[in-house]
């Protein structure tokens, strides 16, 4: 496959950023039935499957050269989006050694790794880096190689380390979330971190998922899809950044909400790392606006009963109550009340 | 790495540690790397001989940057269950077997401020692949070697490429010679214990740290884990009379889908309950995490991903 990277789309400001025909295809629409609950929603990361996005261990699109340059500005406003606790030395080398690895494996036109023993050599040709290092001594690349190689990746990353049956988020690069603050999060506890996620605790949601965590296999990833809403294509929905953000949702009106509001998708998987034992959870972040998915008709229709008919809590907690009526009267003219097959498959081959 | 089912390797070498140690080397059939091993991590070794199909357990004791070749050492026991005992008398150099994807269930700590390490005989296994792993990230640690007199000059060469200036200890005189609680009491704050050998080894190891006021997060015995498998039984589907038997290495879920049957799932692996199905008749042994204790004591349902039937036979509706 050969990829058309768009680099100077942006995420803020003027927000250039817009979804090909190929990419809302590629786009990994997160409802498999007409309603939407919170449940253990994991399934082994097997390539291929309903979404295109799954194609790849790590997928890798057009956005590919802008979002690296959104994190890195990021990054210089604000460096604590990438923190690393000491402990986690080997599991930040595993993360490297796994997304190299991956990235030259299932993109070669793109990136390639040579190894030589412990020395190898990086080629990332859409960002234009060459560089030569020695995997373990960390003094040998411009910055940790944690950071180093998730600058070169889309979607955040976090390191959870397993010790005492439980799973601690001691490492991170999130620049690239729906409304949480790694720097507040960082060295908390599975159930900790999830505290403020509303009816999943009391359905035994959140005990399941980490016991299933714990056994996680090393070779055997796994994924699942999360989702929120966003008003404008931006990446960067920090609660640091609230003051930025925040008033945007003001500015939703029936006229503009099929361009305005942005269905956010979470690619999450998670794999065991070898050396460290660690769990690396890569959160993938899609967005396409109400008007881009509702080109395909599948996707728009469900789209419109899910949203018309969600918990208050979730919405809630998702941040929607000032536009979902908007987007529900939106998609509610292209929904002729069909039935949809179950999944998520678009069952579209070209729009 | 991302697997894609079991490991084609060729035995690469084999060299007779001692008239009951072996130490075998894999190297993958078709070149490239093996998956990344991490301390403590252990194969499973598929063994087909005369019929029969065996699946063994075995620490890597090759360092965790070792991905050329794996290397296991294995002790040929009097009353094998066949494993052992086939690896040490019809394996041949050159020979082609399976493993699979190394798995942990022994892993470092990556809090610990120190690592004693605790094993007995064989149990020296998984130590070995650790000496380096922790040599590497400069942590500190000390490991005792119990053992039998004539073995310890075994163990001594073992052990010899990492010993220089490390705190070391082979024990040949037996375990009454052992002050395990005085070296329990003697640890730092902060210190992680390991222990891997005979059962009543890692017992006395755990019930002496315990006692000590260790903490249990602290306390780390090797473990393979339970064989994900069990006793072979059938599955009748109501719906259809379709019969399907569900072997001893194999789930419900992947037996009905060697027959073509598709049957409902996700995670495979007991959390989601995408596959629960209604039990008619027969009785379930309970592995998952979804279903409610009355659920599971009510006996009307299976989560065919992990669960297996109690009895000989099962009657599902489905
Ligand atoms: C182990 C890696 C994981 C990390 C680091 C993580 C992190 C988070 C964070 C930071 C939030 C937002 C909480 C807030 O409002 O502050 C969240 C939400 C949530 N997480 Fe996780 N999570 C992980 C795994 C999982 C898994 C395996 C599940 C499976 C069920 C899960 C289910 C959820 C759900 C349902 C929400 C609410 C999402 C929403 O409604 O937008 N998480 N997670
Ligand atoms: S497939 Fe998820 S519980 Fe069986």
């Amino acid at each position: 496959m050969t990829l058309q990277f768009k680099p100077n789309e942006t995420f803020r400001r003027d927000f250039t950023y817009r979804n090909s025909s190929a990419a809302i295809l590629h786009f990994p629409f997160p409802f498999p039935e007409d309603q939407y609950m919170y449940s253990v929603n994991i399934e082994p990361h097997v390539k291929g499957g309903a979404s295109p996005a799954y194609d790849h261990v790590f997928d890798v699109d057009e956005h590919y050269v802008a979002e690296c340059r959104e994190r890195a500005q990021v990054l210089a406003e604000d460096p604590k989006r990438c923190q690393v606790l000491p402990h986690m030395m080997a599991a930040q080398w595993d993360t490297l050694e796994l997304l190299m690895e991956n990235l030259a494996a299932d993109y070669p036109a793109h990136f390639s790794l040579t190894k030589a023993g412990d020395l190898w050599t990086w080629i990332n040709r859409p960002l234009g880096l060459h560089q030569s290092f020695t995997f373990g001594k960390a003094e040998t690349l411009p910055c940790p190689p944690f950071e180093y190689i998730t600058r070169q990746a889309q979607g955040d990353f976090t390191l959870q380390d397993q010790r005492e049956d439980n799973l601690y988020v001691d490492g991170g690069m999130v620049t690239t979330q729906a409304d949480w603050s790694f720097e507040f999060d960082i060295g908390m506890s599975f159930h900790e971190w999830h505290g403020p996620v509303p009816l999943a605790h009391e359905k035994g949601v959140f005990d399941r998922a980490l016991k299933y965590l714990l056994r996680l296999q090393y070779g055997a990833p796994v994924r699942r899809l999360n989702w929120t809403m966003t008003i404008n294509p931006r990446l960067d929905t920090s609660p640091e950044n609230y003051p930025v953000w925040g008033p945007d949702k003001a500015s939703v009106t029936p006229e503009n909400v099929g361009q305005k509001v942005h269905l956010r998708v979470e690619l999450q998987t998670l794999y065991r790392l070898p050396r460290s034992n660690a769990i690396l959870f890569g959160i993938r972040c899609y967005l396409a606006s109400l008007e881009e998915v509702a080109r395909v008709p599948k996707w728009g229709k469900r789209l419109h009963r899910v949203l018309r008919d969600l918990h208050p809590d979730i919405e809630a907690y998702k941040g929607l109550p000032r536009f979902r009526q908007m987007a529900v009267d939106y998609l509610a003219p292209l929904d002729d009340g069909a039935e949809l097959s179950k999944g998520i498959q678009s069952e579209l081959t070209a729009l | 790495m991302i697997a894609s089912g079991p490991i084609p390797v060729r035995i690469h070498e084999i060299e007779q540690l001692s008239p009951t140690l072996k130490r075998f080397a894999f190297a993958p059939l078709h070149g490239g790397a093996l998956p990344t091993p991490s301390a403590g991590a252990h194969v499973l070794v598929t063994l087909r001989h005369e019929g029969r199909v065996m699946k063994n357990a075995y620490s890597l004791v090759s360092p965790p940057e070792s991905r050329e070749r794996y290397e296991i050492i294995v002790r040929h026991v009097a009353q094998s269950r066949g494993g052992s005992r086939f690896l040490h008398q019809s394996v041949a150099r050159g020979d082609v077997i399976e493993i699979g994807v190394p798995g942990n269930l022994f892993p470092l700590a990556s809090k610990a401020r120190k690592h004693l390490l605790i094993a007995g005989g064989i149990g020296i296994t998984p130590l070995l692949s650790y000496v380096p792993a922790l040599k590497a990230r400069g942590a500190r640690f000390e490991l005792h070697q119990l053992c039998t007199a004539d073995e310890a000059p075994v163990f001594e060469k073992l052990l010899a490429p990492h010993a220089a200036g490390e705190d070391i200890f082979i024990h040949g005189n037996g375990r009454a010679a052992f002050d395990l609680a005085g070296i329990l009491a003697r640890q730092p704050l902060g210190t992680h214990v390991y222990t891997c050998g005979p059962r009543a080894l890692m017992d006395a190891v755990i019930t002496s740290a315990a006692a000590l006021g260790w903490p249990a997060g602290k306390i780390h015995r090797e473990s393979f884990g339970d064989a994900s498998g069990g006793l072979p039984f059938k599955a009748v589907l109501a719906k259809s009379g379709i019969e399907v038997q569900v072997a001893d290495n194999q789930t419900l879920l992947e037996a009905l889908e060697a027959q073509g049957i598709a049957a409902p799932c996700l995670c495979r692996g007991g959390a989601c309950g995408e596959c629960k199905l209604e039990v008619l008749d027969g009785e379930v042994e309970h592995r998952d995490d979804f279903l409610s204790a009355a659920e599971k004591a009510s006996q009307k349902f299976i989560m065919p991903c992990v669960s297996r039937a109690r009895t000989a036979q099962v009657v599902l509706d489905f």
